[in-house]
């Protein structure tokens, strides 16, 4: 991953901030923000590492630990939790032999509980990557998981370069 | 069957979302070149007649917040317009719907605003997690650009104007608009004090108007059609149409665009097409986490501000969340509450420490036959103590769940 090349694409404002972070984040094959890219940032911006751990530590979509390539967003909100995400969240868990925010050994999937992700009309519901899966059940959770692994096998990976 | 009156929505399924020329061809932007010959303030007054009222939630007049931020601070040189879409709210998923499929809808209603109050620049604040509706409103903006609609001196109106997207990172108290005002200036979502309110005091301390998008998405088509027009629809005190989203054990969970003042039981039991083969309908919780209980006996209650409130209801973001004989209050209110701890920043004593308060007194109730009528009083009590005493909204949410799952509910069984 080229930082310089992804912190040239914003103006260098602290209102660019979060969106830097989540660029960075994205270019990265194990989804997370690592020290180094964070002191480029602060330098980019012309403010301190601890500001901008700040930031980075108080949103929950960022991490400064390595993970999944392909994050489990699992919605625990009110009304997942009334249609069944709890069975859901088990049945991942153990489909990918893997707790929560644990990646997966083959270092693909990570699994976290979110708040509702606004597709509460097919709850239990979850996204994994920016993909939509709805009315949760081990059928859709091993199907979603073995064809990840499939295309991942055939070579249509997300991101090639590493960070 | 009783039929959707899409306005918000007309173009759903018809145009392209990712086509502007589709967008144009429906009619699209004719509404913002009219305004570029009007006066701010003639624009602004037509949106006070239409008495369209804010979507994010708080039903606040639109029309009226325009004024506000175009007469605040006459010296200050810059004025903007920030589009909140940070849906957050649990039950909530109709900006995404619009976002998805209809993006220049709502950034037509943005450019109308940024022209009433003569807004320098623009920001669209979007939930990270949608990252469909990021990638659609990008196209949407950059098209726009390569048009002339957004930019400098736009179609040679003299009228230069600017929209950027700032993406969240997963908090829901970002959603409330003062804290998603230093969340896109970079920051860590910690609430402002109120006032002042963004009007005055806004973005980088200039006038800003914050609205949420779907209010935007109904702004073309009051400046196209009239604010009698749009009258015409809904009721006298809520005007025009609303987006209600309905989940739960109903047949048909998703989204409808009706007339104010549709009855919850013509949302619950035509639209949705009622409960699930083998379920009973018990209740339905309005307005998402930050809402309020209901039961049967409000079925036949008008879905308006004013028709909710006065039953000491609310109509929110118009979540509609239904539950069946087979639910448990007590689990659905736990949840809410649960979800609430979860998204306390913890600036403040009463919301950090009475959220936790809360959730051990509802373990009591849980445990405890013998005295859950009194548990339940402590926990209304420690409810009211947070409402008055928490430095913003979130923390004042707590009440209204949980009075409303009292009142209907006695021992939350
Ligand atoms: C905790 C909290 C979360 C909120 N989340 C949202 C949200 O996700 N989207 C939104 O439009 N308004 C949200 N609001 C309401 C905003 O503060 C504000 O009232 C709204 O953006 C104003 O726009 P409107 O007048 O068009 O409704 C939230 C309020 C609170 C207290
Ligand atoms: S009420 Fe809650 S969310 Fe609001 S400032 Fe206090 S602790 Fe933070
Ligand atoms: S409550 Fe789970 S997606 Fe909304």
């Amino acid at each position: 991953m080229d930082i310089q090349k992804i912190l040239g694409k914003h103006r260098p404002e602290m209102d660019n901030l979060i969106n830097i972070l989540h660029d960075l984040q994205d270019a990265s094959p194990r989804n997370y923000l690592p020290e180094e890219s964070l002191r480029e940032v602060a330098r980019y911006l012309n403010t301190t590492l601890s500001a901008v751990y700040g930031v980075v530590n108080y949103y929950t979509m960022f991490s400064t630990k390595p993970r999944g390539k392909y994050i489990i967003r699992l919605c625990q909100s009110p009304i997942c939790h009334m249609m069944g995400s709890e069975t859901a969240l088990e049945s991942v868990k153990k489909l990918l032999g893997t707790d929560l925010y644990e990646p997966t050994a083959d270092g693909l999937f990570s699994i976290e509980l979110s708040e509702c992700l606004g597709i509460c009309d097919v709850a239990p519901s979850m996204m994994v990557g920016e993909e939509i899966y709805g009315h949760l059940s081990e059928t859709v959770i091993s199907k979603m998981i073995s064809e990840i692994r499939e295309r991942e096998k055939t070579g249509n990976i997300k991101n090639t370069c590493d960070g | 069957m009783a039929e959707e009156n899409r306005v918000v929505l007309k173009n759903l399924g018809k145009t392209d979302p990712e086509s502007i020329d589709d967008y144009i061809d429906s009619g699209g932007y004719k509404a913002f070149r009219k305004v570029l010959g009007m006066e701010g303030k003639a624009i602004i007054d037509g949106l006070i007649a239409s008495g369209l009222r804010g979507r994010g939630g708080a039903g606040f007049s639109t029309g009226m917040k325009n004024r506000f931020t175009s007469e605040a601070c006459q010296k200050c040189e810059n004025r903007y317009v920030v589009c909140n879409a940070d849906e957050g709210e649990p039950g909530t998923f109709k900006d995404r719907v619009i976002m998805e499929n209809d993006p220049h809808m709502f950034l037509e209603g943005m450019m109308i605003a940024a022209r009433a109050i003569n807004a320098t620049r623009g920001f669209v604040y979007i939930r990270g997690e949608y990252a469909l509706s990021v990638r659609r409103t990008q196209k949407a903006l950059d098209d726009m650009k390569a048009k002339g609609l957004l930019g400098d001196n736009i179609l040679g109106s003299g009228f230069s104007f600017d929209i950027e997207i700032k993406k969240g990172a997963g908090s829901y108290l970002c959603g409330e608009e003062l804290t998603l005002l230093e969340s896109l200036e970079g920051k860590r979502g910690y609430p402002r004090i109120k006032p002042p309110f963004p009007a005055e005091k806004g973005l980088w301390g200039s006038p800003t108007l914050v609205n949420n998008v779907e209010t935007l998405a109904c702004i073309p088509s009051i400046i196209s059609n009239g604010a009698e027009w749009y009258r015409t629809m809904g009721t006298e005190k809520s005007p025009g149409t609303k987006i209600f989203t309905i989940s739960g054990p109903v047949k048909r969970p998703g989204f409808y665009e009706v007339e104010m003042g549709t009855t919850l039981r013509t949302l619950v039991f035509d639209f949705a097409g009622g409960m699930q083969e083998g379920k009973i309908f018990r209740a339905a919780l309005l307005g998402g986490a930050a809402g309020t209980f209901v039961d049967g006996s409000m079925l036949d209650t008008g879905m308006g501000y004013d028709l909710l409130k006065e039953k000491g209801a609310t109509l929110g973001s118009g979540a509609i969340i239904v539950m069946d004989q087979g639910m448990s209050i007590w689990e659905m209110l736990n949840s809410i509450l649960r979800f609430f701890a979860h998204e306390s920043c913890g600036k403040c004593v009463p919301c950090r420490i009475g959220s936790k308060q809360l959730l051990l007194l509802m373990e009591q109730i849980k445990n405890n036959g013998a005295d859950t009528e009194e548990l339940c009083g402590r926990l209304l009590k420690q409810a009211e103590m947070m409402e008055k005493t928490s430095l913003c909204p979130l923390g004042q949410s707590h009440i209204m769940p949980v009075r409303t799952a009292v009142q209907y509910f006695p021992g939350l069984l």
